[in-house]
């Protein structure tokens, strides 16, 4: 990685991280390249769905494949000013196991001047199996022209 | 002089009995789950009818700048909504027909919950930095499978914040406990 590619990613990460949302949830944000993302968050109690298993709850996964899925659209070369989420399907396939770390891989798969369709999978420990996957629309948000040609 | 009726009409219990065992149920189902109480998720019952509050907090916050609520916390708020009002209307039919007893309910022996097979979030507006409200339909509930639908909206119930449909996995039927498996 050189060292405009670091700053980059240093900017963003101190970006996510000031989301209160994303602070509460303990996000961390772990890769991100042209149109592409990778964040974490780890096991927490907080965040239980079934007590009597310790399983994570649906909701936190979607926040963190919500989150994951902005961002990748945030990196994208065209570099929209903003993005806001149209919709987002989640599937979800097993229960994340109890006590792990949570990371999610999202990638925007098209672009066009005004939507991003993005691709997310979301693993634990067992890199083989996903825990949950998604598809979202999100929208691309272009800084207004003071003058437009 | 008017003969009494050969078959008399059970008496109806108390109001009030049968007001604080519904709640007493409700409770079970809403306090056991940390994520909900993370959020900060309130249901209001009238009668079997359900609505969920979500009070604003900063930490749900998702832009700073706006200031707007995180999608991920609309999505969760949606999720939580369909799979509680999905439980809550299998435990009324057992609660009501007199098949458990909301009393011996705590968040360790309660019905096991329905799993989310796949949720959709359709988001409609910004959510603003005010309180959030929720109601869920069963639009179909199998054996095995059911197909939920939710609303969410703030200040004004006809502009929808986000609408979601979720597809959960029905718990297997049988009876009440804290089962082991």
């Amino acid at each position: 990685m050189d060292r405009q590619e670091e700053t980059k990613l240093r900017v963003a990460r101190q970006f996510i991280e000031a989301i209160p949302h994303s602070r509460a949830l303990g996000m961390q944000l772990d890769a991100l390249s042209d149109g592409s993302a990778e964040i974490s968050m780890p096991y927490d109690l907080r965040l239980v769905g079934d007590p009597r298993t310790g399983v994570i709850h649906g909701g936190a996964v979607s926040a963190l494949m919500d989150t994951c899925c902005g961002a990748a659209v945030m990196s994208h070369p065209d570099a929209p000013a903003g993005t806001a989420t149209i919709d987002l399907r989640i599937d979800y396939m097993r229960a994340a196991s109890p006590g792990q770390r949570i990371r999610a891989h999202a990638a925007c798969y098209h672009v066009t001047r005004t939507v991003a369709f993005v691709r997310a999978t979301a693993f634990d420990d067992d890199k083989d199996h996903p825990v949950a996957s998604a598809t979202g629309a999100f929208t691309i948000e272009r800084a207004r022209k003071d003058d437009p040609a | 002089m008017s003969t009494p009726p050969t078959t008399p009409r059970k008496r109806p219990e108390p109001v009030q009995m049968v007001k604080s065992r519904r709640d007493a149920a409700l409770r079970a189902l809403v306090t056991g789950v940390p994520y909900i109480q993370f959020l900060g998720i309130r249901f209001d019952r009238r009668g079997d009818e359900l609505t969920a509050e979500l009070p604003f907090d900063e930490k749900l916050i998702g832009n700073p700048l706006l200031p707007a609520l995180h999608g991920g916390v609309t999505a969760a708020f949606l999720e939580v909504t369909a799979i509680i009002e999905l439980s809550w209307t299998l435990l009324w039919e057992d609660m009501e027909a007199g098949r458990i007893d909301p009393v011996t309910l705590d968040p360790m022996h309660l019905p096991r919950l329905p799993k989310t097979i796949d949720f959709t979030v359709d988001y409609l507006r910004s959510g603003l930095p005010r309180d959030a409200y929720a109601r869920a339909r069963v639009n179909r509930s199998g054996r095995r499978y059911a197909s939920v639908h939710v609303e969410a909206w703030q200040d004004n119930r006809a502009r929808l914040l986000a609408q979601g449909t979720g597809h959960f996995l029905m718990p297997p039927a049988g009876p009440i406990s804290a089962r082991d498996d």
